[in-house]
């Protein structure tokens, strides 16, 4: 049976729409200081609705090239994100930064994976990325509704140990590795020329921190950099930060209260289940996904604190 | 018998219905699935005794949705006091949809005073969690619960691995200010150890981190046994009991364990033994 034109017509039809689709899907970017550009993400749940897309996540723009900050929730936020780039500048990306493990930070990598594109992540990155990888995996498909292989989960090229400064021409990045802190395998990027710190998941605005790797090892770190002076603070989850360390003092309010309700059950000799149940309320109407991430942080907090000499 | 077209889909409504509530209890049973144990674990387990389905030896408490399918605290309550004459001597706990369903076997004695126990515990997908409670005359009784929890046994290892490895080994026990002369004193017994599960894979090498877990714990008091159990993968990292002794007189709590490593997750056939831990703690009633 001869294919009629009506059918040809439609399939060309199709694949333009497809083509088309893809062509003009460029994230939305906001340019927060000189040549800094961020896609804001907005306080939901990873689910299967956003597909994990969730994050700040953007770029910095050089005179010669292009460091990515972080890649988005899943493949497809990764190519928007690189259409953006596009629209934004003909310099090519250079680097890729990811600012620690987490799926809405990473599952984007994919999209800038080519010659001449260097990742860069903390020390502790590529064995985080290694023993969570798998379930990762497994879970995106239930949790976000997307299709993730081990390619996309890519490994830092370069690692940071303490400090490495990166060079876009004219413009030098100093990309700094935590101590454990949100995650075990923090990195932040400062940028000199604007005095702009992207500071992403050790800063949450608005959003409820979680506490990944150590409630201590965060409160010392924050308390370390609040006595550095930033023009711009760009957290992970939020809007930009433009009075530091100001709207800084929610976060940490909410560790430290933390800290000093879960060691003071520990010392009554209270539990667990206990702990779950009483600690932190107060800060229940000041934070969105509240009830999502509280009790789990609290549960992360109180099994590192009850190992305190 | 003629039907309008109205009472003719009144009809099919109602089927419809009267269908979707006979398959109701179907759905649910489908999520709170028995069949595991019913047809495997019991047998395992029990052979072919006996077991009562009751909340009046023991209870136990967990949450209905588990913040952190790899930290689920846990509680079994006992309804009756530990006498000479009449006691639990043995518990054991099972996750029917675990991957290795056995949590542990927990020995009492009637020094034990109250044979109530907390753990925290891997869940790995929605299932089951039950204690069945062996009495000093061989009945059996059995109390479940219910968890909503998924990925326990598979979740990534600790969050800083580095400094949990570096404390691995250690003990702590923790006892209230205020004891008494021969009554119950609740006690938590801490231990560092990352319990790895064998389930938790290497991205990169694809080479799954072979298991790693505390397997035996001993505490007596005075050389006498308190608590004696036989445990296993489902137990989260650093390890948490809380369980009862009585102190008749001053006396030393030890706490004796060891570890061991399997080959394979699901199965206990080959192992190499590890190392062995202990620590005292003197009680003054």
């Amino acid at each position: 049976m001869p294919i009629s034109i009506g059918v040809v017509l439609k399939i060309i039809l199709i694949l333009f729409f497809a083509l088309f689709a893809q062509l003009v899907n460029a994230l939305n970017v906001t340019e927060v200081s000189s040549g800094i550009y961020v896609h804001f993400g907005q306080h939901e749940f990873p689910n299967k609705v956003n597909h994990g897309a969730i994050a700040n996540i953007g770029f910095i723009v050089g005179d010669s090239c292009v460091a990515v900050i972080d890649t988005g929730g899943n493949p497809e936020q990764g190519y928007a994100l690189k259409k953006a780039i596009e629209k934004t500048t003909s310099k090519p990306v250079c680097y890729v930064i990811n600012t620690h493990v987490h799926p809405d930070h990473i599952y984007g990598n994919i999209a800038f994976k080519q010659p001449g594109v260097t990742f860069i992540g903390h020390n502790k990155l590529a064995r985080a990325m290694a023993t969570r990888g798998s379930y990762y995996i497994d879970k995106a498909n239930e949790q976000l509704d997307i299709k993730l292989k081990p390619k996309h989960i890519i490994p830092p090229d370069k690692s940071v140990k303490r400090h490495m400064s990166i060079n876009l021409g004219g413009r030098k990045l100093t990309l700094t590795a935590h101590p454990t802190a949100h995650t075990d395998n923090d990195l932040t990027v400062f940028d000199q020329k604007t005095n702009t710190l992207w500071m992403s998941d050790l800063l949450f605005i608005e959003h409820l921190p979680v506490i990944d790797g150590s409630l201590k090892g965060w409160l010392k770190e924050l308390k370390r950099m609040e006595k550095l002076n930033y023009q711009f603070v760009i957290p992970g989850h939020g809007p930009v930060v433009t009075d530091w360390p100001k709207s800084m003092q929610a976060e940490k309010f909410y560790l430290q209260l933390l800290l000093t309700e879960i060691r003071q059950m520990i010392k009554k000799g209270l539990f667990i289940e206990e702990a779950i149940k009483t600690v932190g309320y107060s800060e229940k109407n000041k934070w969105k996904l509240f009830d999502q991430f509280h009790k789990r942080n609290v549960t992360t907090a109180f099994a590192e604190l009850e190992w305190e000499e | 018998m003629k039907l309008t077209i109205e009472k003719k889909m009144h009809y099919k409504i109602f089927k419809v219905c009267f269908m979707l509530l006979l398959l109701t209890p179907a759905l649910v049973n489908a999520a709170k699935d028995e069949t595991q144990w019913n047809h495997l674990l019991k047998k395992q387990y029990f052979a072919d005794k006996t077991i009562k389905e009751s909340n009046d030896i023991i209870e136990i408490e967990a949450p209905y949705r588990a913040e952190d399918p790899a930290l689920v605290p846990i509680k079994i309550i006992s309804k009756l006091k530990q006498t000479k004459d009449r006691y639990i001597k043995k518990i054991i706990v099972l996750i029917d949809k675990n991957p290795f369903p056995f949590v542990g076997e927990f020995e009492f004695t009637p020094e034990t005073g109250k044979a109530d126990l907390a753990m925290r515990v891997r869940i790995n997908s929605y299932s089951y969690v039950r204690a069945i409670a062996e009495m000093n005359d061989g009945q059996l009784y059995m109390t479940k619960k219910f968890v909503k929890a998924s990925g326990g046994c598979s979740a990534p290892i600790g969050a800083d691995l580095d400094s949990a490895m570096k404390r691995l080994g250690k003990l702590k026990f923790r006892l209230d200010k205020n004891i008494k002369t021969g009554e119950p004193a609740l006690t938590q017994l801490l231990i560092s150890h990352p319990n790895i599960t064998g389930m938790q894979m290497d991205q990169m090498t694809r080479f799954v981190k072979k298991s790693h877990f505390v397997n035996h714990l001993k505490v007596t008091f005075d050389d006498k046994p308190v608590l004696t159990a036989k445990i296993d993968i489902a137990i989260s990292a650093d390890p948490n009991f809380r369980f009862y002794f009585v102190p008749k007189k001053q006396g030393v709590l030890k706490a004796e364990f060891t570890d061991i490593s399997c080959e394979s997750p699901i199965s206990r056939s080959v192992c190499s033994k590890g190392s062995q831990y202990s620590s005292t703690y003197t009680v003054k009633p």
